[in-house]
């Protein structure tokens, strides 16, 4: 176990310092001189200088690089060139919103795929599971930005449930959790339908059944539980996929969390702003898989005596 | 006939629209003040946009956009990728590490976030956002024929073809290649659907195609602002969106059946 911990850890760090590098070299991307982008062409002199030994641009680049390791080591990821905030207290601000909507809709996923993916997998091959299925497949291919107005159109147009934006207590959650719990439910059923078919075939579930257990205990408590491993894998994968809608979906609403800091920040050309962002969410990301895989290595031992 | 099922068809008419759209008569760009936010009338049935222009019309510039930035996009990710992922394991050694890692770091940033982030910096645009779509497209194919072509190389026919003295060229094109070409299309194909919605989502952000030109998904944008008063500004160009992807996904699917491979799961977005 300690040496899967070694090895796993030794990788993350690795795809970190990738995942920091390259989001290092966005900046260098945008076309021309990025100070003048970012300040328009009717700026002083003065000021581009300012701004360019502000953001050390004035540096070679790998030394740039070096300071924007150091300065990530002491968690400072400089100030926005909007508000003149330090951007990490930008962050801090926005963080809870978008961690509450993304936990929000993994509640929403699993509570709609849990009871689908089982039904299915027990009902296979029957018109049940076919309508499972079909709803799967239609969660998968309505896209976030288009789920959100259509909730907005049904829920809080013409039902008048709840707000159609913003964040406005408890009800605003509903609809974007809703948007991105329904795309997460889609996938996730159809996995847990997999694994469930997969596991009922096994033989200690025909030992269940031969014991005698009844119908309901064979399927959750020796169906389920194994068949449950590769479903948290797949939802740690996907928590990526949440993340990345839920710049969309947190545009759709205006829910106030990182992804609308985000698209705020590319329209107003604060590039420092932009790079913080794709780098606390890939952060996040990666931490989450390295805990999934912990976890599954600690829960199955066939895991990590392979590798 | 079941060769010309529903999601086929589907998929016809939107290649097809999208390739003769520019050459009919249509005017997209032509404002009619009266019919500002219009509902679906005889003319126009799907009514009218903010300024007065044909949905209809703006719908099959979308088409257009969404089927060309698709296509585009698809075979620039799985020429390079293929490429990519083969060679490395055909060669294997410091190559190999090399590509597994920057591999690993594209698929560290989570789903379209990066093509986002590249689409911004480079700027609005249909072409940047074609460049950022193509930037980070590369990786599954790249990943896909790399572990296929590993599980291939030591084939019997294949050592047999090196024993023979063919040339790496030859072995990897006419040997490996065919073998591995299969689970490859799958993976173009739900590629396209992926590619269809991230194109959307970055025109809806605003960072695609910029006005007059029309994609579904600026479509959708400028709808949202009106759902009170025109709720078919957003439903015509969702609509299209999701028949599309539905029936490339079904289409994935059912290649995916037909061809028998497991490793490929569905749409990963």
């Amino acid at each position: 176990m300690a040496d899967y911990l070694l090895y796993r850890m030794a990788g993350a760090v690795l795809v970190i310092i990738g995942v920091v590098t390259v989001v290092f070299l966005l900046l260098h991307l945008v076309p021309g001189d990025p100070v003048e982008v970012m300040l328009g062409e009717s700026a002083r002199a003065a000021d581009r200088e300012a701004l360019r030994q502000a953001l050390g641009l004035d540096l070679p680049v790998w030394q740039q690089w070096w300071q924007y390791v150091i300065h990530l080591i002491h968690l400072d990821l400089g100030t926005s060139l909007h508000s003149k905030q330090a951007i990490v207290s930008l962050l801090a601000e926005r963080f809870p919103a978008t961690l509450q909507l993304a936990v929000a809709s993994i509640m929403v996923a699993i509570l709609l795929a849990l009871p689908l993916g089982v039904f299915a997998a027990v009902r296979n091959k029957t018109s049940w599971d076919q309508a499972a299925m079909t709803f799967s497949m239609l969660g998968i291919s309505i896209p976030n930005f288009w789920m959100g107005p259509l909730l907005i159109l049904v829920f809080s147009v013409w039902l008048g449930w709840f707000p159609v934006s913003g964040n406005e207590g408890r009800a605003s959650l509903v609809l974007p959790a809703m948007t991105l719990g329904t795309a997460l439910a889609a996938l996730l059923s159809r996995m847990i339908r997999a694994s469930l078919l997969e596991v009922l075939n096994e033989d200690y579930i025909r030992a269940a059944r031969a014991r005698g257990l009844g119908d309901l205990t064979v399927t959750l408590r020796h169906g389920l539980r194994n068949a449950m491993l590769p479903v948290i894998t797949v939802l740690g994968m996907q928590l990526g996929a949440l993340l990345a809608g839920a710049v969309i979906t947190e545009t759709v609403f205006a829910w106030p969390g990182i992804g609308q800091l985000m698209i705020d920040a590319i329209q107003r050309r604060d590039y420092p702003v932009v790079q913080a962002c794709v780098l606390v969410i890939s952060l996040a990301y990666v931490a989450v898989n390295l805990l999934t895989d912990l976890a599954y290595a600690a829960l199955d031992p066939r895991v990590r005596l392979d590798s | 006939m079941r060769r010309f099922s529903l999601p086929a068809i589907i998929i016809l008419v939107w290649g097809l629209i999208a390739l003769i759209g520019p050459v009919l008569p249509l005017d997209p760009n032509r404002i009619e003040l009266a019919k500002i936010l219009g509902a679906p009338e005889w003319q126009a049935w799907l009514g009218y946009d903010d300024l007065g222009r044909s949905i209809g019309q703006r719908l099959i510039m979308g088409a257009h956009t969404s089927f060309l930035v698709a296509s585009g996009v698809v075979m620039v990710s799985f020429l390079s990728g293929t490429l990519l992922g083969m060679l490395g394991a055909w060669f294997g050694g410091p190559w190999d590490k090399g590509l597994v890692s920057i591999i690993d770091i594209f698929i560290a940033f989570p789903g379209i976030l990066l093509a986002i982030a590249l689409a911004g910096l480079l700027g609005p645009g249909l072409m940047n956002a074609v460049v950022a779509l193509a930037v980070t497209g590369w990786v599954g194919f790249a990943r896909l024929a790399r572990a296929q072509t590993l599980s291939m190389k030591h084939r019997d026919h294949v050592e047999a073809a090196r024993a023979l003295g063919s040339g790496t060229v030859t072995i990897v094109s006419r040997h490996l290649l065919p073998l591995i070409l299969a689970p490859l299309i799958i993976e173009a194909t739900f590629a396209i659907a992926g590619v269809v919605i991230a194109e959307a989502s970055l025109s809806f952000l605003g960072l695609g195609v910029q006005p007059p030109g029309a994609s579904w998904g600026s479509m959708i944008r400028d709808g949202t602002r009106y759902m009170l008063v025109a709720p078919h500004m957003v439903l015509a160009p969702g609509l299209a969106i999701f028949l599309v992807v539905i029936a490339i996904n079904l289409l994935g699917d059912r290649l995916r059946d037909a061809m028998d491979i497991k490793e490929i799961s569905a749409n990963r977005e």
